[in-house]
């Protein structure tokens, strides 16, 4: 009786698995993130999501690490390996790292692009900016400017020191500051992505600089731990806390009035074009210095020499259409 | 007993001098107001290194409270999110993080497995939980009430109220260690266990005990964070247990069990919270900060071993001599 049962099941089991295999023409395609949990990346999945409804034969598959680790993303990249996924599109916790296991990807003759963060040229095909560096880097010194009364001072609340968007939009930033002459940077300074630890630099910072006007924060823990410690020292209004960050987790800040404004690129598009220019190349479009790769309705992702596009420029939120966006990432 | 007692001196004597070195660069360390926030900024440390330092004091360790802190303090933000009143929220993560401990003792207790095996299990478990519990969404301050946010930071005769949780709680805990069987029982199954079952003491239970009371100071911590900072994800709290040991092991918590006493702990979580708040302030390149902490400890670790040694030569020879 018990063997029976078994072999049925087995048979139901193997029908099933046969069935998938059959029904599963579709091209499969990985959307690799720093780490499952994290708002922005949920958003992405999202995008990738629409472009695989668009597309009608893709099938998604977003997964990650469970904390943002180079080493969980390798056993991550290489189980999709196993699998026998048709691309990969990887925001990378360290761009060299994980490019060895990325090769091995390509030798299998998988597509692999990084999107966000970037993977080194020889790990992909191609990466795709949110946005260029350039663009962000002006963003987010002009948001602290734009609300600056004279001149004061300003600081810089980062990641952590190793994070490569955060140092190249730091560097970005620090090129175009003789165009905004009232902007005086006086530190940059790491929270770690930690909410304790963001959380007192910034409390640092503002009992080292009294002329502090505004903290940009290029990182949503530490544009929030910010605003709370701002808000805290009964200092809003007289600190604008800035720079990159979510609409649903900023809505507090934006209301209570200790962050006026900040940007963010859509999280949304960003996973969207991600998931076209996989389809594309899966599809035979070739990365090469130069060429113009479609991304549905985002337009055309056009390679620089380092096999490089930017998508779009970063969006700014502010008391106007924060509660528009805030239940939508 | 004194020459204990001089050891936790010389912590503090360390400590005086640490923010001594900091007014030195950036006096306005050493204003009263800014010494309080230091502590208050402490306070979830100092929490968390009582319930670790009795549970060491078992010969256990547990490695899973920030874990437990961040689960409790998940739960709190949605309990508070679904309209709980705080009156409910707070003995109730306080009940939750006790049974999240319960959870450590009965597997070290009845399966006799090692604690650091366990509580690095229940560690990775807790975490996996908020993830599923949320699907990784965050909760942020717009999403919680003023009356939960405002409850740590409500000032009463010049501290905030977690402030006064911690100092309660040092005092509570410092009697039940010192004037109780429990906390009596808890230093003897460290001791030595095999003389404590002669004595009458159930080595396991007592074990269970411990972890029962630092899940509950997990939990109740747990609030407390996610209020302070106004902000609930899987991460909060990454990495903490080992602030939380090391803040014992300054302490001059023996790690083989059995010595150590509360104005130790909190003198360790005391030594950490000066250095993690003064680094900010006195300007040192963050490519040193880490370097600097790690050094601190193991500084202060080296100087506790060779005073332990030293200290247990003396006794000898006192005893010799008589």
């Amino acid at each position: 009786m018990g063997m029976w049962k078994k072999a049925l099941t087995t048979a139901a089991m193997a029908t099933v698995l046969m069935a998938q295999t059959a029904a599963a023409e579709d091209v499969k395609i990985a959307l690799v993130v720093k780490a499952l949990g994290i708002g922005f990346f949920e958003a992405a999945a999202k995008g990738a999501e629409e472009a695989a409804a668009e597309l009608g034969d893709v099938e998604i598959i977003y997964t990650g690490p469970t904390s943002t680790t180079a080493e969980g993303q390798i056993e991550v990249i290489n189980a999709l390996i196993a699998q026998g996924v048709d691309a990969i599109a990887i925001s990378a916790n360290d761009p060299d790292a994980v490019a060895p296991a990325l090769q091995r990807a390509m030798e299998r003759g998988i597509k692999v692009i990084s999107w966000d963060s970037g993977v080194a040229k020889e790990g992909r095909l191609m990466h795709l900016n949110p946005s260029s560096s350039a663009l962000i880097g002006n963003t987010i010194i002009k948001l602290a400017a734009d609300h600056i009364e004279g001149t004061g001072d300003v600081a810089i609340l980062s990641a952590t020191s190793t994070s490569t968007n955060q140092n190249i939009w730091i560097e970005e930033a620090k090129k175009v500051l003789p165009n905004y002459p009232n902007v005086n940077l006086v530190a940059t300074v790491y929270g770690d992505d930690l909410a304790d630890k963001s959380y007192r630099e910034a409390q640092g910072l503002m009992a080292t600089y009294p002329n502090l006007k505004a903290i940009i924060a290029p990182t949503t823990v530490g544009i929030l731990a910010a605003s709370q410690a701002v808000t805290d020292a009964g200092k809003i209004g007289e600190i604008n806390v800035t720079g990159l960050g979510l609409p649903s987790e900023m809505a507090g800040a934006v209301e209570s009035g200790a962050t006026i404004s900040f940007a963010i690129w859509n999280p949304i598009d960003l996973g969207y074009a991600a998931t076209m220019l996989s389809y594309n190349l899966i599809k035979g479009a070739e990365a090469a210095p130069g060429a113009s790769i479609p991304m549905g309705r985002i337009g055309a992702a056009t390679l620089d020499d380092n096999l490089e596009a930017a998508m779009s420029d970063p969006f700014t939120y502010d008391k106007s259409n924060i509660e528009e966006f805030k239940s939508i990432f | 007993m004194s020459l204990l007692k001089s050891r936790e001196a010389l912590l503090a004597l360390a400590i005086l001098v640490l923010i001594g070195v900091v007014a030195a660069r950036f006096p306005a360390f050493v204003r009263p107001g800014n010494l309080a926030n230091v502590f208050n900024d402490t306070s979830p440390l100092i929490i968390l290194a009582i319930g670790q330092m009795i549970v060491i004091l078992t010969k256990c360790i547990d490695l899973s409270v920030a874990a437990n802190l961040a689960l409790c303090g998940m739960v709190a933000a949605l309990m508070n999110g679904a309209g709980v009143p705080l009156a409910v929220i707070l003995p109730g993560v306080i009940v939750l993080g006790g049974a999240l401990g319960a959870v450590n003792g009965v597997l070290v207790w009845k399966l006799g497995i090692p604690s650091i095996v366990v509580t690095l299990g229940t560690m990775t478990i807790f975490r996996g939980s908020i993830f599923l519990m949320t699907g990784g969404q965050w909760v942020n301050a717009h999403q919680m009430s003023e009356a939960f946010k405002a409850l740590p930071r409500t000032v009463l005769l010049g501290l905030p109220v977690m402030s006064w949780m911690a100092i309660a709680l040092i005092a509570l805990f410092g009697v039940v260690l010192t004037r109780t069987a429990l906390g009596r029982a808890f230093y003897a199954v460290g001791g030595n266990p095999h003389a404590a079952v002669y004595a009458g003491i159930n080595v396991g239970r007592t074990q269970f005990a411990a972890f029962v009371i630092s899940g509950a100071l997990a939990g109740l911590a747990g609030y407390l964070w996610v209020a302070r900072y106004a902000v609930a994800y899987v991460d909060i709290a990454s990495g903490f247990e080992l602030d939380v040991v090391a803040a014992c092991v300054i302490g001059g918590v023996a790690i083989a069990g059995g010595a150590g006493t509360i104005t130790g702990a909190v003198l360790g979580a005391l030594f950490l919270g000066v250095i993690k708040n003064a680094l900010p302030v006195v300007g040192i390149s963050p490519f040193w900060q880490m370097a600097i902490s790690g050094a601190a400890i193991v500084l202060a670790v080296a100087f506790n071993a060779t005073q332990s040694r030293a200290s247990g030569r003396i006794i000898l020879k006192s005893a010799e001599a008589r």
